[in-house]
């Protein structure tokens, strides 16, 4: 994966692209403005979400357990998974002892993050997306761009041609028109879904105290999946938990409104184990790690793990709506994927490191988070962890250690300011440094640097005994030109 | 070491398990400083309102009236519909057209709609909850068809979120349903209709 501002560089000149996400993710914006707004006491709920999500991961041994204690009782069976590769093989597993080489799925978060379908077919089992956009991105031999709809960077003329292409049961003469499309989708995926056997899905909470799961979904493909076919494989990060039944009524409003901007999504499913004579009589709990231990040390930066994968904060996003999700070289897009991905995945690579820098620190992410993330807190804090473990920045962190040496002496820190006041005759004669050298060259690449000042301010501090004995200037304020702004320079 | 022992290993090391009735203590300090209900009265008003708002069909009707209404809005659809089992025998007194009471998942794709209760709803969201317990079926029921008709009765419908919940047993499966089958997968505007029942009727018994 490139780093994020060479892949941001090629999709922010893709002006469709563009086009596209500006339209989709304007839309949405005020349409979860409104539903917020609607209710009067969201800051309450906002941090009850907040609250109940950290007592989990203070806790998330105890719950842990007994998650896995409630789902046996009620007829499941839990596996742990350390990392993707051994998530996908428990899965592979379970669905090669049905004896079955298909599957169907349900739009999950964990298993895109595992590469599970990759995975699968490389054990020759095709995994089959059902959820709309999924298999706009399927069909399309393309990545997920966004978290809630990974196609977000399509726009309808694009689906139509995709379906067209790819979709052998696409009616003649399909139009762009989204109902038909829609329509479309169902006829191809209806015979998939009354013949198919294994279902996997993600989950969006696992309640500790009663084993249920719950997925919310709006398309009906999720209800598909969950109760159709005779096995069920559901993968879940170790931190969807919450201690009970009664926390759902706090995030079943917070999500719906943050996500889809809806009161309430078309179909939310709740099982616990098994139930005789309705949906699946084989049901197989993974709890997913990968990561998310490591994300857990940091104090800072866990919590990341209160994420409901709502998408609010990409909608919201200016850095988001001009690069697309792709750019973020990993499923999690946007502000929450510049702090998860280089968390989950160790800031070993260039893109991992690079990402806690993709962000102009606006807070817009942090306003619309419903469980409260700071995300910008975390960028600022991951930054500092990727110039010390990072693989690149090697000039940068040298700078700072130097920065660092200086500023800790009084003395050396008046030498250098010296140093930097004598160098501006030299470096910037009218003011501007027009190019800085070296690696730092980036800076100036769009605009020009402000010249040292002939006297730095703790010079000018002791030598006036902080302005008492300097002379008042005149009022007009004659500049003497040291902040190198009034000069012209272009 | 297995990755059940290894993970709870790694997880015990971070944050270190404390007693139950500790986690208890502090799981009862969450605040909760939110709203039980954020509409005081005008319940059954508000629940007609938010789940027509989905672009559900929304009809009230004495309890008296159900069987006639429930036999006309089933007449509007030609061909057979499904019914669990164990649905009111009054409620489809009146019903001249095809039904087939708990139909085989099989044969579901084959009908023309399917008429269930349910068993809690949710006014400020415009929700209905189904616990396929008595009068609802499989969830397969529901499902499958193309037309789902939902009868509520008024005294189920609670005004919101938390008190609906509250009534509801988590131990059996809930599909909860907020007007029909929907996608926002296309330039993230809403269309309604893609796997579920594309239409979906709810009758307010009062």
């Amino acid at each position: 994966m490139p780093a994020f501002p060479d892949a941001a560089r090629e999709a922010v000149a893709d002006t469709r692209l563009r086009g596209n996400l500006a339209h989709a993710t304007g839309t949405i914006r005020e349409r979860r403005a409104a539903a917020v707004a609607e209710l009067d006491d969201w800051d309450a709920l906002r941090e009850s979400g907040k609250q109940i999500k950290d007592h989990v991961l203070a806790n998330l041994g105890h719950y842990l357990r007994r998650l896995e204690e409630k789902v046996t009782e009620a007829g499941g069976t839990v596996h742990w998974a350390r990392d993707a590769a051994e998530a996908n093989r428990i899965v592979a597993d379970l669905v090669k002892a049905t004896g079955e080489s298909e599957v169907v799925k349900v739009k999950s978060m964990a298993t895109q993050e595992t590469g599970l379908n990759e995975a699968l077919a490389e054990e020759g089992i095709a995994a089959y997306e059902t959820d709309l956009a999924e298999l706009i991105v399927q069909l399309g031999h393309d990545r997920p761009s966004h978290i809630l709809v990974p196609a977000i960077h399509r726009n309808r003329s694009d689906i139509r041609d995709i379906f067209r292409r790819e979709m052998p049961d696409a009616p003649e003469g399909l139009t762009d028109a989204p109902a038909d499309l829609a329509e479309a989708a169902r006829r191809h995926l209806r015979a998939k879904f009354l013949s198919a056997k294994v279902a996997v899905s993600g989950v969006n909470f696992a309640v500790a105290d009663t084993g249920t799961l719950v997925v919310l979904e709006s398309e009906g493909n999720g209800r598909m999946c969950l109760t159709l076919p005779e096995t069920l494989i559901s993968v879940m990060g170790v931190e969807k938990i919450v201690p009970s039944m009664r926390d759902l009524e706090v995030f079943l409003q917070l999500l719906p409104r943050s996500s889809t901007a809806e009161r309430m999504n078309p179909y939310t499913s709740t099982w616990t184990g098994v139930h005789p004579g309705d949906g699946p009589r084989d049901f197989h709990l993974v709890l997913l790690d990968n990561g998310r231990t490591e994300t857990l040390a940091d104090e800072v930066g866990r919590q990341a793990l209160r994420c409901i994968r709502c998408s609010a904060c990409l909608n919201v996003c200016p850095v988001y709506e001009r690069a697309g999700g792709h750019a973020y070289g990993s499923p999690y897009p946007g502000p929450i994927g510049a702090i998860l991905s280089p968390q989950i995945r160790g800031i070993g690579s260039d893109v991992d490191a690079s990402l806690p820098y993709a962000s102009s620190l606006c807070g817009a992410c942090f306003e619309a988070c419903p469980v409260a993330i700071d995300i910008p807190e975390v960028l600022v804090h991951l930054r500092a962890r990727a110039v010390e473990d990072g693989p690149r920045h090697p000039v940068e962190r040298a700078a700072m250690t130097a920065a660092g040496w200086t500023l800790r002496s009084p003395a050396r820190l008046a030498l250098a300011q010296r140093l930097a006041s004598a160098s501006r005759r030299i470096v910037a004669p009218r003011g501007r440094i027009r190019r800085l050298p070296g690696p730092l060259n980036a800076w100036t690449e769009t605009r020009d640097a402000p010249a040292p000042p002939a006297e730095s301010f703790r010079a000018w501090w002791a030598r006036t005994d902080g302005g008492r004995t300097e002379p008042r200037a005149p009022e007009d304020g004659t500049d003497d030109g040291t902040d190198g702004r009034t000069e012209e320079g272009q | 070491m297995s990755a059940r022992e290894e993970i709870l290993r790694r997880i015990d090391g971070i944050v270190p398990a404390r007693p139950a009735a500790d986690v208890a203590a502090d799981y009862a300090r969450i605040d909760r400083d939110y709203a039980r209900r954020h509409h005081a009265d005008g319940v059954l008003d508000l629940f007609a309102d938010r789940v027509a708002h989905y672009r559900a069909t929304v009809l009230r009707a004495a309890e008296a009236e159900l069987p006639r209404v429930v036999a006309e809005r089933l007449a509007a659809r030609p061909g057979t519909h499904g019914a669990p089992g164990d649905l009111p025998d009054a409620w489809l007194a009146e019903v001249t057209s095809g039904l087939v009471r708990d139909p085989a998942v099989a044969d579901l794709d084959g009908l023309a709609g399917a008429v269930t209760g349910c068993a809690a709803a949710i006014a400020e969201t415009g929700t209905i909850v189904l616990d396929h317990g008595p009068g609802q079926g499989t969830r397969a029921l529901s499902l499958v068809p193309d037309y789902h008709l939902i009868i509520v009765r008024a005294a189920q419908v609670a005004p919101d979120v938390p008190e609906a919940l509250e009534r509801l047993d988590p131990s059996r499966p809930l599909t909860m349903v907020s007007g029909p089958s929907a996608t926002s997968d296309i330039e993230l505007s809403r269309v309604e209709g893609v796997h579920g029942p594309r239409t979906l009727e709810v009758v307010i018994a009062e």
